[in-house]
């Protein structure tokens, strides 16, 4: 089970890339792994204002549909087009494949999250 | 003695012993006292098979059958004797959900036939396993383009609905944050005009756009310009289409429709009395991640080898829970079994016979009434096996003289829909109904109109 | 891929010019010469169905159903599925012309036979559970509950209490459950069970006010568990102005023995499919009829059958309260002449006889296989029991579904897998009382086996089965490239 540093983890699994006062969002690979094969992700059009803790991402897997929730309030800046085609590239490669990234209107949103240690710790935890 | 439950007294024991209960009733010890039911079931005891039968059969014969010119959404078809024969198979009649593909492969693929017959006479792609019935499938069509459209509300459904599936759009939508608007019709259907005036105050929380061709009157709706239309006003378009009818008349594909819905019920199932028949649903390749209920997929097993699964599980309620979009879990499948066997009977020739034959058929009889007998129609114009006449005679002589005449004639359409005006009276006519029992319905409504 | 010739479709078998069926000659013209149907109504392009003779459409299915398993051929005991053996006299009863030949619009005086039927196929559910009333409108035990949800909907409505919007369901709860009331507009939660799988009913407390719409309960649970304190759950959910509505999934556990109605509840459905021995049919049709207390009974949708002094039935559809139509007409009526057959056999004795064996099947059951594999509640259970492989797949990788796959190896359908939620790696067993004794210790000998093999050589678990037509089927590529018609054969990833 990886964990990159520099990034920043919520604790429903999803990572933060920050980049200025653009959040890249993806899921973990924890998140992946028990996920299983993911078969379809659905992503929401760009310019889109989402609210943090809104659903914002749909990802289904052959057993499960699991919601991916916006982690800052914001407009959606873009969408990963390669994942209509290959969803299975989140399965491959969980940090190196962003889903959406949010132009933040509240960077101090960020603050409450977790770095990669706690949410190492955090994820020890669970199991 | 329950035949159906085998065991012997020797072996109830020899299971207690193994349980280490003393009795059954000792099972049950954890119901509390205070609920058990103690009494026996006030039911009438057992009977044997043939007592059963004796029933039963005495039940069937008070019900009186009789020649069916009535339609309403339910028809009398002639029925291939393969279809009951091959339904009958015990390995389709006793086997549940097909979750385990190896041993269901035949279910699989005949639904998968199924699916492929469907998209073949809608000419939209991607269709389901089936649905209840063709109202449910018309509501779980407005909840996919509902779905489909974020910040969407409202539907607008043609007034020449049958007024089962507005009842059943009605319950559906009751309790949720959805408005349904209803399209006038004129004169029996719906014009584009109405359409487009409708589309333009819907604004921008338009979800989509029903209509039902043929419609309640039997009336065939002229759709030209409406899915046009539909798209430029950013909805999608939903045909409820007579699968029949499909034979010959434009496919919902051909009419631009993004959905097409329908009740299977004249594919090779008998009327019994409203049940059982399957809702049909199939969409373009854009929507067939909202498709509701179970889909079967084709794959390949380990060895490369054709095989045939349910897919798109994760779309189920079972895996989505509160977040599912449909609460449908099951599919009427040896009725849509029944239907791909109907088809296959039939072929593409036999289909479009047989459409061109009920055209034909309905086309004969209404003529005769007003040529003959001097009805008036209430939708002049094409329709399919129904039509829709002025009957403004006395109601009671009318219905009892064909109940004596042994002819169910057809239905009034105001005991479906009161707001319906009640002389309105629509007669359906099938290519099972032979020249003999036309000429009885001539004969009979000239004694009823007398 | 490779395709067998023996197991084409329909349409990859399509011979051109194979004569279809015959209809009878129509002696009239063939195009009406009245009214006739403008090209622009009319299929530009044919529907291009397969071409086949009689006989190949005859060996096509008869094929296909040789590729299928059915009770018919061997046990089947899934959990909270019933597979109970269909009686053949019902399909004979089902299939007379008096009852398949007649049109839901006939009155109510021809279609007498079907109404009284239907009547007293009513009273006596409602007699076997307590209820007061009910449709047999909805088709299945899923479109049931979401008719019950509505019916809650609509008293609350009548009570002018719609902030009542939050419905309990236990974590064990089947997925329908959760579904139906979100859709009827109800807000969700989920209640944790506790360590011995029974609910408590102090974990209602903090929803005990006047936002409560109730409880969505199955009883026993899907544990196969009676929930004993159901009493106190009941008169909490009621003291707070709040209803109980009864999944009837598990109501072959006790018939006879205690009713939905004395514990409690409101509302409940029933799936004839499962307790009253209609056919499956591969997934449907079914049958899921909704019964009431009398609080709800204006509520129910129409039409109503009513019984009239001369003691004839009829269809009343004069209910202004009603909650509408659930369904186009009155339900599967096909399968309510089966469930109504199945009921007259088996009497009032021979319903509580089914349950008592259901029960003493599953104990027995449960009394062998514990000792094979973990059983998280060891007894004594209802109807059915769950197994969890969690610790078999902890010490030899062999999971829930290998044990699946390698019963259908031994030729046995598999229990139901990985269902309910909150046992880990489970099999949900439900051997129903048709079941012989000597089929039950079959069983328990081929999971004996089958435990042995994982000991021993797991790695020829994870392969099985080997000797059905198809192997393991790849259900990522079925999702991530869909084939869902032969129409979309070209997207095909190979």
């Amino acid at each position: 089970m990886n964990v990159e540093e520099g990034l920043k983890y919520t604790e429903s699994h999803e990572w933060i890339r920050v980049e200025g006062d653009t959040a890249l969002i993806g899921i973990t690979d924890y998140a992946q792994e028990s996920l299983g094969d993911i078969v379809f992700v659905e992503v929401p059009e760009v310019g889109t204002i989402v609210a943090k803790g809104d659903e914002a991402v749909n990802i289904e897997s052959v057993k499960v549909a699991e919601a991916v929730y916006a982690p800052v309030t914001g407009t959606v800046k873009d969408v990963n087009e390669d994942l209509e085609d290959a969803p299975e590239t989140i399965n491959k490669d969980a940090y190196g494949t962003f889903i959406y990234s949010i132009t933040m209107a509240d960077p101090s949103e960020l603050n409450s999250y977790m770095d990669a240690d706690a949410y190492k710790a955090f994820v020890d935890a669970q199991d | 003695m329950i035949p159906y439950i085998p065991h012997s007294q020797a072996e109830i024991s020899a299971m207690l012993d193994r349980i280490g209960a003393a009795s059954v009733d000792d099972l049950f010890v954890d119901i509390p006292e205070e609920l058990r039911f103690s009494r026996p079931i006030d039911l009438p005891g057992s009977m044997a098979e043939s007592d059963v039968m004796n029933l039963l059969a005495a039940m069937a014969n008070e019900n009186r059958t009789k020649t069916l010119f009535a339609g309403g959404g339910q028809y009398d078809h002639v029925i291939p004797s393969v279809v009951s024969h091959l339904t009958g198979r015990a390995e389709f009649v006793t086997a549940y959900t097909p979750y385990q593909p190896e041993i269901s492969q035949g279910i699989l693929q005949a639904l998968f036939e199924f699916q492929s017959a469907i998209a073949e006479i809608t000419g939209l792609p991607v269709s389901n396993a089936s649905l209840y019935d063709g109202a449910t499938a018309a509501a779980e069509a407005c909840a996919m383009v509902l779905n489909a459209k974020r910040k969407s509300r409202i539907v607008l459904t043609a007034g020449t609905l049958h007024p089962h599936t507005k009842s059943v759009l009605g319950t559906y939508f009751a309790d949720l944050d959805v408005e349904l608007v209803e399209l006038p019709e004129t004169s029996g259907r719906v014009e584009l005009s109405t359409l487009t005036s409708a589309l333009e105050s819907a604004g921008e929380e338009l979800a989509g756009v029903l209509v039902q061709t043929p419609n309640i009157y039997g009336a065939l709706e002229d759709l030209t310009g409406w899915s046009d239309a539909v798209h430029a006003a950013n909805g999608r378009f939903i045909v409820s289409a007579h699968p029949l009818s499909l034979g010959a008349l434009a496919s919902p594909a051909e009419w631009g429709a993004d959905i097409a819905v329908g009740d299977t019920q004249p594919l090779g199932l008998p009327p019994y009395f409203g049940g059982p028949s399957a809702g049909y649903i199939a969409c373009g390749k854009d929507l067939m991640r909202r498709m509701p209920g179970r889909i079967v997929g084709e794959s390949v097993d380990a060895d490369g080898k054709s095989a045939f699964v349910l897919t798109h599980q994760a779309r189920e309620q079972h895996i989505k829970r509160e977040r599912a979009t449909s609460n449908i879990c099951s599919n009427q499948s040896l009725a849509a079994i029944a239907n791909v066997v109907y088809l296959s009977a039939l072929g593409p020739t036999g289909f479009a016979q047989v459409s061109e034959q009920n055209i034909s058929a309905a086309a004969e009889l209404r003529r005769r009434l007003i040529d003959e007998i001097g009805l008036t129609d209430y939708v002049p114009g094409p329709v399919f096996n129904e039509f829709t006449l002025r009957i403004s005679a006395d109601r009671k002589k009318w219905d009892d003289t064909f109940a004596d005449c042994g002819i169910v004639p057809g239905v009034w359409l105001s005991d479906l829909d009161e707001s319906i005006p009640a002389d309105l009276f629509s007669v359906a006519v099938t290519e099972k109904r032979t020249a003999t029992e036309l000429d009885a319905y001539i004969a009979c409504a000239r004694e009823a109109l007398s | 891929m490779t395709i067998d010739p023996e197991t084409r479709t329909l349409f990859e078998s399509s011979r051109p010019g194979a004569p279809g069926f015959r209809f009878p000659e129509a002696d009239r013209p063939a195009e009406p010469e009245s009214n006739p149907i403008p090209d622009t109504l009319r299929r530009r392009y044919p529907a291009a169905l397969p071409e086949h003779g009689e006989i190949e459409t005859v060996r096509h299915f008869t094929n296909l159903s040789r590729r299928n398993y059915g009770v018919d051929l061997g046990f089947y005991p899934l959990g909270s599925c019933t597979m109970k053996y269909n009686p053949k006299v019902n399909e004979d009863a089902a299939s007379l012309q008096g009852f398949t030949a007649l049109h839901p619009m006939q009155s109510d005086e021809d279609s007498a036979g079907i109404l009284r039927l239907t009547g007293e196929l009513l009273e006596g559910l409602c007699e076997m559970t307590g209820m007061d009333g009910g449709t047999l409108q909805p088709m299945a035990g899923a479109h049931g509950e979401f008719v019950g949800m509505k019916l809650f909907r609509a008293a609350f409505r009548a009570r002018n209490q719609m902030n009542r919007t939050r419905l309990l369901v236990p974590d064990s709860s089947h997925g329908t459950n959760p579904a139906s009331a979100h859709l009827a507009g109800f807000d969700v939660v989920t209640l944790t069970s506790g360590a011995d799988g029974l609910l408590d009913p102090d974990a209602l407390d903090p929803y005990l006010d006047e936002n409560l719409a109730g409880i969505m309960l199955t009883n026993p649970s899907t544990l196969g568990l009676f929930e004993t304190r159901i009493k106190e759950v009941a008169d909490k959910v009621h003291d707070a102005g709040g209803l109980l509505y009864y999944d009837g999934a598990n109501l072959n556990a006790v018939m006879g023995r205690v009713r939905p109605g004395d514990m409690g509840f409101d509302v409940m459905h029933i799936n004839l499919h499962k307790t009253f021995s209609t056919p499956h049919g591969g997934g449907g049709p079914g049958a899921g009829p909704v019964l009431v207390k009398s609080e709800l009974l204006p509520y129910l949708p129409v039409p109503v059958l009513v019984k009239k002094k001369d003691g004839k039935w009829m269809r009343d559809w004069n209910r202004s309260q009603s909650i509408g139509k659930a369904s186009a007409w009155f339900g599967n009526t096909g399968v309510l002449v089966r469930a109504f057959t199945y009921m007259k056999a088996m009497g009032g004795d021979g319903l509580k006889k089914a349950s008592d064996m259901a029960v003493l099947n599953a104990n027995y059951l449960l009394s062998c296989l514990k000792e094979i594999y973990t059983a998280p509640y060891p007894g004594p259970c209802k109807h059915e029991f769950v197994l969890s492989a969690k610790s078999l797949k902890d010490h030899t990788g062999v999971a829930a579904m290998d044990i699946a796959k390698g019963l259908i190896e031994y030729g046995i359908h598999p229990p139901t897998v990985y269902f309910p939620l909150i046992v880990p790696e489970c099999l949900m067993i439900e051997p129903t009382e048709t079941e012989t004794k000597e089929s039950l210790d079959r069983f328990v000998q081929v999971m004996k086996e089958l435990r042995e093999l994982a000991d021993h050589d797991p790695e020829a678990l994870h392969h099985l089965p080997r000797n059905t037509v198809v192997g393991r089927v790849d259900e990522v590529r079925a999702a991530r490239h869909p084939v869902l018609s032969h129409m979309m054969i070209d997207d095909r990833p190979d």
